[in-house]
């Protein structure tokens, strides 16, 4: 049950009014009661939140729960206790389970499980086609109509550009958008890293930038042709970026999300690890899909989050079990276990000065809930005002934590992070009124 | 474990001042190798050299030491070539090839390694198709790990016989010229031989069609990749060439569109009389075998006065001997 809660003093930063001040936070029911200066809270619990930041609660509209089906690698209870720990009051599940989530019956499984044993709030996403094999659609109408907010083959690039072009058509009925995970898969093919001087220096496989512009360019293309909505998955290379770029200015339906770690790493992470040092060590935690990439890209992606062209950060959060990553580099799963390092990883794009801290909270936020129109289906997620869902986190942007996986409430213990310290933690998070995580450690 | 060792012969008493100089207890590339750990190698493999001239070439310096050559790929000439440099040196060398991934096998290749070194490994002698098996493998093990061969990324020993091959016959390498011909993309002969050449200061040209060139490789890549020159045309490659290294040519490479097929790979890079003519007089040819001779190398360039292939073979053995000697002594001494 919610209860009353008073969240106060905190300096509060709400996108969508484009608050930035001091505010005591009132929920009521679930749901947000008032903002402002000395709210009267009898009988309500207090939250301390001065010298801290209050946002609305965290949106990521790409994460891998794995059930139904993986759950030896992560279980809608555990995903989603990680996210809340990473201040997310609403995550995306990606349909890549087993089965995957093609039709009507796993959407009510998911929805099912959500309700039962979720900390936050879970959207489905539905399959394109069936089994994701990217040959026939899925029943597009019946999905969205159990509740998915979007539809992708995430992991698999929809490489037939008919069936893709079919499906933004048909899925633009239901208001629903194809995520797309772009990646030629001809140019890609046994890639297991980003192509280019660390791969030739380990020897590894590469997989070309122009794998992920050639398709990206492509679904604009698409987007065009049809005037359907197009989102890219977990953009990586500047090419990609500059693509979708111009895509906007010509004012079509494309929208984009960034990884926490695209903004961040490079592909230097694979070879030498985050914590630094010139030894290789072939870091299989830092195997993900799309690979990281280099300086220049990273840096495309950041100034394009900092200026808009990329709506949103999403973490693709994508545990596996230890074995799947303990093993050699080429047999090792692709993915980073992302939700509890995102805010703490992308602190140090503010740190940096190079993406103000409110900007970070819009694209953690309003762009996401933005990018997949979200509020048709909650009205004021992603917001503070009165009456919106009680989603809340509070923030303190200069704690410093060292990242200890064994302390994840992720089953996904793989993270290339391991040891590195971050600044910028997730003091507590509120999920419809309820408090769902707050930091029992108090770090200097 | 306590075992009596004995030296090959005086210059590698554990006292001599040029052992201080190896504190590695893996050898998994030469890409980090000083130039004082290298001349340790090549002067610990001339000791090896003189013992295996000896009437019975056998000495007991790794008396009581277990290698177990752990073999994921087929190979008949490194395998053998490290089982002979364990006998030599008096050690128990134990065999075992290991098919397909660890993924197909069904144990984990960590797993594989802990039990080799609870059976009693020392050493354990990898060969494995994966870039960085080794690496992984070394991260686990308290045993020595000595890396034959790891997918498209290394192949020390290949690297240090070819040195130690060139040296015998041209000296120091500084300021050779050195081309390296063929699929360099998917070789890790060459790659491990661009590190220790260039470190030791030859000035390295590869040559390859543009689709086996590795990218960024002759770009400006410092401490990532190492300092070379690419060139496509090898007619212009091998000009005061003083090494010529010829790679071997895989035939399926024509089937991912590397080259169009073996008989216009042939004509424009086979390393044969004509090519080679524009070398300077006397130029080395090496190659890693086996050859396909006919595609990357002409007979009678391989068989040829110029030829060093079967030198190189000869002197694996004794820089094998080398490796494993120093990578042992390393565990008598107690290094970590």
């Amino acid at each position: 049950m919610s209860e009353r809660l008073l969240i106060r003093g905190g300096r509060v930063l709400d996108p969508l009014s484009g608050t930035d001040a001091e505010r005591d936070v009132l929920v009521e029911d679930g749901r947000i009661a008032a903002a402002g200066a000395r709210l009267d809270a009898t009988g309500a619990r207090v939250i301390d939140a001065r010298g801290l930041f209050v946002a609305p609660g965290f949106v990521d509209i790409h994460a891998h729960l794995r059930d139904p089906g993986l759950e030896y690698k992560e279980d809608i209870a555990s995903g989603t206790r990680a996210a809340a720990r990473g201040g997310f009051t609403t995550v995306c599940a990606m349909p890549n389970t087993e089965p995957p989530c093609d039709t009507r019956a796993t959407v009510e499984y998911v929805l099912r499980r959500a309700g039962e044993a979720a900390s936050v709030r879970v959207f489905p996403i539905g399959a394109v086609t069936r089994g994701r094999e990217g040959k026939e659609l899925a029943e597009l109408g019946d999905l969205a109509e159990a509740g998915c907010v979007a539809f992708s083959d995430d992991g698999a690039p929809i490489a037939d550009a008919m069936i893709m072009r079919r499906a933004l058509e048909y899925a633009s009925a239901f208001g629903r958008p194809i995520i797309d995970h772009c990646e030629d898969p001809s140019l890609a093919k046994d890639g297991v890293m980003h192509e280019g001087a660390v791969a030739t220096r380990l020897g590894l496989r590469g997989a070309p930038a122009a794998a992920e512009a050639a398709m990206v360019e492509r679904d604009i293309a698409l987007a065009e042709a049809t005037g359907a909505h197009v989102h890219i998955a977990h953009i990586s290379t500047r090419a990609g970026v500059e693509a979708v770029r111009a895509a906007k200015r010509r004012g079509l339906r494309v929208t984009a999300e960034v990884t926490p770690h695209h903004l961040t790493l490079t592909a230097d992470a694979v070879a030498f690890g985050c914590a630094g040092g010139d030894a290789l060590v072939y870091d299989a935690n830092a195997k993900v899909n799309p690979p990281l990439r280099e300086r220049d890209d990273v840096d495309a992606c950041v100034e394009a989050l900092a200026d808009g062209a990329i709506d949103c950060v999403a973490t693709d959060h994508a545990p596996h079990a230890v074995i799947e990553k303990l093993c050699e580099f080429d047999d090792a799963a692709f993915g980073i276990s992302g939700l509890e390092t995102a805010f703490g990883l992308c602190m140090r794009l503010v740190h940096e000065g190079r993406v103000p801290l409110a900007r970070l909270v819009e694209a953690l936020t309003l762009g996401p809930v933005r990018a997949l129109a979200l509020e048709a289906h909650v009205p004021g997620i992603g917001t503070l005002a009165p009456g919106a869902p009680a989603d809340v986190v509070v923030l303190d942007p200069e704690r410093a934590w060292t990242v200890d996986p064994s302390r994840f409430a992720s089953k996904g213990t793989n993270t290339p992070l391991a040891g590195v310290a971050l600044r910028g933690a997730v003091v507590a998070t509120i999920a419809g009124g309820r408090v769902v995580h707050e930091e029992e450690v108090a770090v200097a | 474990m306590t075992t009596v060792r004995m030296a090959p012969e005086t210059t590698l008493t554990p006292d001599s001042p040029g052992e201080s100089a190896w504190s590695r207890r893996h050898l998994l590339d030469v890409d980090d190798l000083t130039a004082d750990e290298v001349e340790l190698l090549m002067t610990t493999a001339d000791a090896m050299k003189e013992v295996l001239a000896r009437e019975v070439p056998r000495v007991p310096a790794l008396r009581g030491t277990t290698i177990i050559t752990l073999f994921y790929e087929n190979s008949t000439r490194t395998r053998s070539s490290f089982e002979l440099a364990g006998k030599v040196l008096g050690a128990d060398v134990i065999n075992v090839a290991a098919s397909g991934s660890s993924v197909t096998k069904g144990e984990s290749l960590v797993d594989t390694v802990k039990t080799l070194q609870a059976v009693g490994a020392d050493v354990i002698v990898m060969r494995h198709g994966r870039s960085g098996a080794p690496y992984l493998a070394a991260r686990h093990a308290a045993c020595s790990v000595v890396n034959a061969g790891d997918g498209m990324h290394a192949h020390p020993t290949q690297a240090l016989l070819d040195l130690y091959t060139v040296r015998a016959r041209l000296g120091d390498v500084r300021g050779r010229r050195v081309v390296i011909v063929g699929d360099v993309l998917h070789s890790r002969v060459a790659r491990s031989n661009l590190w220790l050449l260039t470190s030791l200061g030859a000035e390295v040209t590869v040559c390859a069609p543009p689709t086996l060139v590795p990218r960024g490789l002759g770009d400006t890549h410092e401490g990532l990749l190492p300092p070379v020159r690419v060139e496509s045309s090898l007619d212009r490659a091998v000009e005061g060439a003083d090494v010529v290294m010829a790679l071997r040519m895989q035939l399926e490479r024509m089937h991912g569109g590397f080259v169009p097929g073996m008989r216009e790979y042939a004509r424009l890079y086979q390393v044969n009389a004509e090519r080679l003519a524009r070398a300077n007089p006397g130029a080395l040819v090496l190659h890693p075998g086996p050859m396909n001779e006919g595609v990357e190398i002409s007979h009678e360039v391989a068989h040829g006065l110029q030829s060093q292939v079967e030198e190189q073979v000869a002197n694996g053995v004794a820089v094998r001997m080398a490796v494993l000697w120093l990578v042992t002594r390393t565990r008598a001494k107690g290094v970590a």
